[in-house]
C-alpha cells in the first residue's frame, strides 16, 4: 500500500530522517498561515497517490503566502490527472513545504531484491530522474549495497558502496547515515519500498530528503493499524477502493470485457487469452478459493460498477471452490441485479455438472474451455 | 521413484484443528497420504479423527517420525510455525498460507538456507503432489493420474486446468510442485528442476511461470543444460506494469518481472514455450515421442 507523501514524512521523522519543513494542509487559510511560518518561499505539493504529479500540475513553487493560498484553493477538490492516471484523482490535502536550495540531487531506494531473497539500498548520484532509466542506460552509476537479514544495514556497508561509484568524497558521510536511517524505517515499520528522490544536498551542505514515498506490505497490515484504517482509500480508483473494503483481489483495467474467474494464474491466463481472441479485459477479479455464492454475487456487483464492461466472462476451475455454489452466485446476482450484458460462463473442475444445470435455466452463453470463451466474448462484441 | 514426497512419506499438519487445516487433513488422507500427526499448541494430547494431535512440532516429530509438515496456520502465526518445523529437523516444510508479511518471509528463508537441513515450498502455495502416493497441501486430486511429466508452477488453479489437459490427453504426472506466488519464496524453478532432471521417472517437464520476478530467466540458465525436455507457459503476458496481479509477486516492478524477457530466455535456452495452455499437452506429446525415439 502505497503512502502520501505526507504520511511517509511522519514515518521517516520517527528515524531521525533529515527533511525540509512541511506541513499539511486541508484549507487554503491554512496553506497561507503556513507558508506566512516559512517565510512566503514554500513548495505546494498536491497529496494525490499518483505518478506524474509535477506534470499534472499538482506542484508549484510559490513566494508569497497569498500565492499559496491561491494555488491551493485551485487545486483542493479538483481531479488531477496524469499519463498514468487519465481518470484523475480527487485532491483532499496539499503539503507545503519550505523552499530550499538544491545544489546537486541524488536517488537511494530500500527495497526487496527477489533474485537474492534480501533488501537491497540502491544510491544513485543522478537523483530527480527515473532511476530506471539510470539503471538501464548506466547501471555502473547505482550502488547496490545488500542489507543483511541479520544485522541490517551499517554505515560502513554504505561508505564502501559509495565510494566505488565515485561518488562525492566530503559527503559520503552524510550519505551513509542518510541511507542507513532509511533502512532502519523500511525493517522497523514493515515497507516494501523506501524511495527518496530526490535526496538534496543543498547550498549550506546539508543534505535532506526531498520527497519520500513509502509503501507498505498489505500482508503486514494486521500489525500496522494506523495504515489499517487508511488502506481503503490507497487505492487509485474508486472500484479497487471499493474492492479494498470488502476484501476482494481486483485490480481495474483498460478494456471492456469484465472478468471473474478464482486463483491468481487463472485469472491472468483469461485476460490473456481475451486479449488473444483481440478484446480487452477491463478488470483482473480473483474470487479467491471457496468461494460461496454470496461472495460470487458480491463480486458480479464489484464488475457490474464498471461502466465500460459490455460482457462479462467468468472462468472457474473448481477444486476447492464448488462449480455449483459459483453457479448459485451468479445466478443469485442476475435476479438482484439489472444486467445488461451478455456473459459467458465456462465453470470447469469440482460441481461442474451440477453448475452447468444450475446456469442452463439462467440466460447466459456456455463454453467449454477459456478459450472458446473468450472466442465467444469476441463474436459477441464485434456482432 | 518421483521427487520429494511418496507413499511413504510421514506428513505432520500443523493447524490440524482449524477449519482449512481440518478438511484438508481428510483430502489428503483421503488421496491415501500418511498423516501421522498434527500440531496446535494447546491442544496436545486430543486426537482429530484419529490422528494424534500435539503441543509442539519437535514432540509430534519425536512421537511419530514425521518427515514432512504442512502449514494451515493463519498469517499472524505462519512464518513461527515455519521455523518451529525447520528448528525440528522436518526436512520438507511446505506452507500454504498466503499473506505472510515479507519481513517475516525474509527471516525465514535465509534461515532455512543458512541451516540447509530443510526444504520450504511455498508459502502461498497449493503444495505438493505425487501422482496415485502422496498429496501435501490443497490441490485437487482426482484430476492428477500417474505418469511421466514432471510439473513446477507459481499457481494454483491454473496448474489445476493444465494438468486437466495432460491427464485427458493421457499424459500422467510424477510430481507437481507448487512453488507458491510470494515474491519470497523456499523453493524456486531453479530448485525443482534439477531434481526432475535426476529423476528417472519423469520424462518431460512442464514449467508454468508468470510475471514478477526473474526466477524464469535463473531457471533458463539452467534448462539450457538439461538433457530432458521442458515445456514452459507464462501467464500474465498481457499485465500492465506497476499491478500486483492477484499473487504478491505477480508484478512487473522497477523494470524486471515483463513477460517478454521471460519467454525469450526460456525459448533461447531450447525450451518449448506455449502461448496458449490449449498447446501444453501437444507440446508434451511431441516431447516425449522425440525422447522415447531417441
Amino acid at each position: 500500500m502505497k503512502l502520501h507523501e505526507y504520511q511517509a514524512r511522519e514515518i521517516l521523522a520517527k528515524y531521525s530522517v533529515p527533511m525540509p519543513p512541511a506541513e499539511v494542509a486541508e484549507t487554503p487559510e491554512q496553506a497561507r498561515e503556513i507558508a506566512q511560518k516559512y517565510g512566503g518561499d514554500v513548495v505546494v505539493k498536491a497529496q494525490v497517490l499518483m505518478g506524474g504529479r509535477g506534470k499534472a500540475g499538482g506542484v508549484k513553487l510559490c513566494s508569497t503566502p497569498d500565492e499559496a493560498a491561491e494555488f491551493t484553493a485551485s487545486i483542493l477538490g479538483k481531479k488531477l490527472k496524469s499519463i498514468q492516471n487519465p481518470e484523475g484523482m480527487v485532491v483532499e490535502r496539499v503539503l507545503v513545504a519550505k523552499r530550499v536550495d538544491i545544489v546537486e540531487e541524488y536517488y537511494i531506494g530500500i527495497l526487496l531484491d527477489r533474485a537474492r531473497q534480501q533488501n537491497v539500498a540502491m544510491v544513485s548520484a543522478a537523483g530527480g530522474m527515473d532511476i530506471e532509466e539510470v539503471a538501464a542506460k548506466t547501471p555502473e552509476a547505482i550502488a547496490h549495497i545488500p542489507v543483511n537479514p541479520k544485522w541490517g544495514l551499517w554505515e560502513y556497508e554504505v561508505r564502501e558502496g559509495l565510494r566505488k561509484i565515485g561518488f562525492r568524497t566530503d559527503k559520503i558521510g552524510a550519505m551513509a547515515s542518510m541511507v542507513r536511517k532509511l533502512a532502519q524505517a523500511y525493517n522497523a515499520e514493515d515497507a516494501t519500498l523506501v524511495e527518496v528522490n530526490p535526496c538534496a544536498l543543498l547550498s549550506d551542505g546539508s543534505i535532506v530528503a526531498a520527497d519520500a514515498k513509502v509503501s507498505i506490505d498489505d500482508s503486514a497490515l494486521f500489525r500496522r493499524p494506523q495504515w489499517q484504517a487508511f488502506a481503503d482509500d490507497a487505492a487509485d480508483d474508486p472500484i479497487e477502493a471499493e474492492a479494498a473494503r470488502r476484501g476482494i483481489a481486483y485490480v481495474r483495467l483498460d478494456g471492456n470485457v469484465g472478468v471473474l474467474g478464482n486463483g491468481a494464474g487463472l485469472v491472468m491466463l483469461t485476460l490473456d487469452e481475451i486479449a488473444r481472441a483481440g478484446e480487452k479485459a477491463a478488470n483482473f477479479l480473483d474470487v479467491g478459493g471457496g468461494a460461496q455464492a454470496e461472495r460470487v454475487r458480491e463480486c458480479m456487483e464489484l464488475v457490474l460498477m464498471d461502466e465500460r464492461v459490455q460482457a462479462i466472462l467468468i472462468n472457474i476451475f473448481g477444486g476447492i471452490t464448488r462449480g455449483d455454489e459459483v453457479a448459485k452466485g451468479v445466478t443469485e446476482a442476475l435476479a438482484k441485479l439489472d444486467v445488461k450484458v451478455p456473459i459467458v460462463v465456462r465453470i470447469e473442475g469440482t460441481n461442474a455438472e451440477e453448475a452447468r444445470e444450475i446456469l442452463s435455466k439462467a440466460n447466459l452463453i456456455a463454453a467449454q474451455t477459456v478459450q472458446e470463451a473468450a472466442q465467444k466474448v469476441h463474436e459477441l462484441l464485434s456482432a | 521413484m518421483a521427487i520429494l514426497i511418496d507413499k511413504e512419506t510421514r506428513v505432520l499438519v500443523q493447524g490440524i484443528t482449524g477449519r482449512e487445516g481440518g478438511f484438508h487433513t481428510r483430502q489428503m488422507v483421503a488421496y491415501g497420504t500418511q498423516v501421522v500427526a498434527g500440531v496446535t499448541p494447546g491442544k496436545g494430547g486430543s486426537d482429530f479423527e484419529g490422528i494424534p494431535v500435539f503441543d509442539s512440532v519437535a514432540e509430534a516429530v519425536e512421537r511419530t517420525g514425521a518427515n514432512a509438515s504442512v502449514i494451515f496456520v493463519p498469517p499472524p502465526f505462519a512464518a513461527d510455525a515455519i521455523l518451529e518445523a525447520e528448528a525440528a529437523g522436518v526436512p520438507l516444510i511446505c506452507a500454504i498460507t498466503e499473506g505472510i508479511p515479507a519481513a517475516d518471509m525474509l527471516v525465514v528463508v535465509n534461515r532455512i538456507k543458512e541451516n540447509g537441513r530443510s526444504r520450504l515450498v511455498g508459502p502461498n502455495c497449493p503444495g505438493l503432489i505425487t501422482a496415485g502416493q502422496c498429496k501435501i497441501g490443497i490441490m485437487p486430486g482426482q484430476i492428477f493420474t500417474p505418469g511421466p511429466v514432471g510439473l513446477v508452477s507459481r499457481s494454483g488453479t491454473l496448474t489445476y486446468e493444465i494438468v486437466n489437459d495432460l491427464t485427458r490427453a493421457g499424459l500422467g504426472q510424477t510430481t507437481c510442485v507448487g512453488i507458491g506466488g510470494d515474491p519470497l519464496l523456499g523453493t524456486r524453478f531453479l530448485d525443482v528442476l534439477p531434481l526432475f532432471e535426476e529423476d528417472p521417472d519423469t520424462k518431460a517437464v512442464v514449467m508454468i511461470g508468470e510475471i514478477g520476478g526473474t526466477d524464469e530467466e535463473a531457471a533458463a540458465e539452467y534448462i539450457k543444460t538439461m538433457t530432458k525436455p521442458v515445456v514452459a507457459f507464462i501467464s500474465g503476458r498481457t499485465a500492465p506494469p506497476g499491478k500486483r496481479m492477484g499473487h504478491a509477486g505477480a508484478i512487473i516492478s522497477g523494470g524486471l518481472g515483463g513477460p517478454e524477457s521471460k519467454v525469450n530466455a526460456l525459448t533461447s535456452a531450447g525450451a518449448r514455450v506455449a502461448d496458449s495452455t490449449t498447446q501444453i499437452p501437444e507440446f508434451v506429446a511431441e516431447a516425449l515421442s522425440r525422447t522415447a525415439r531417441a
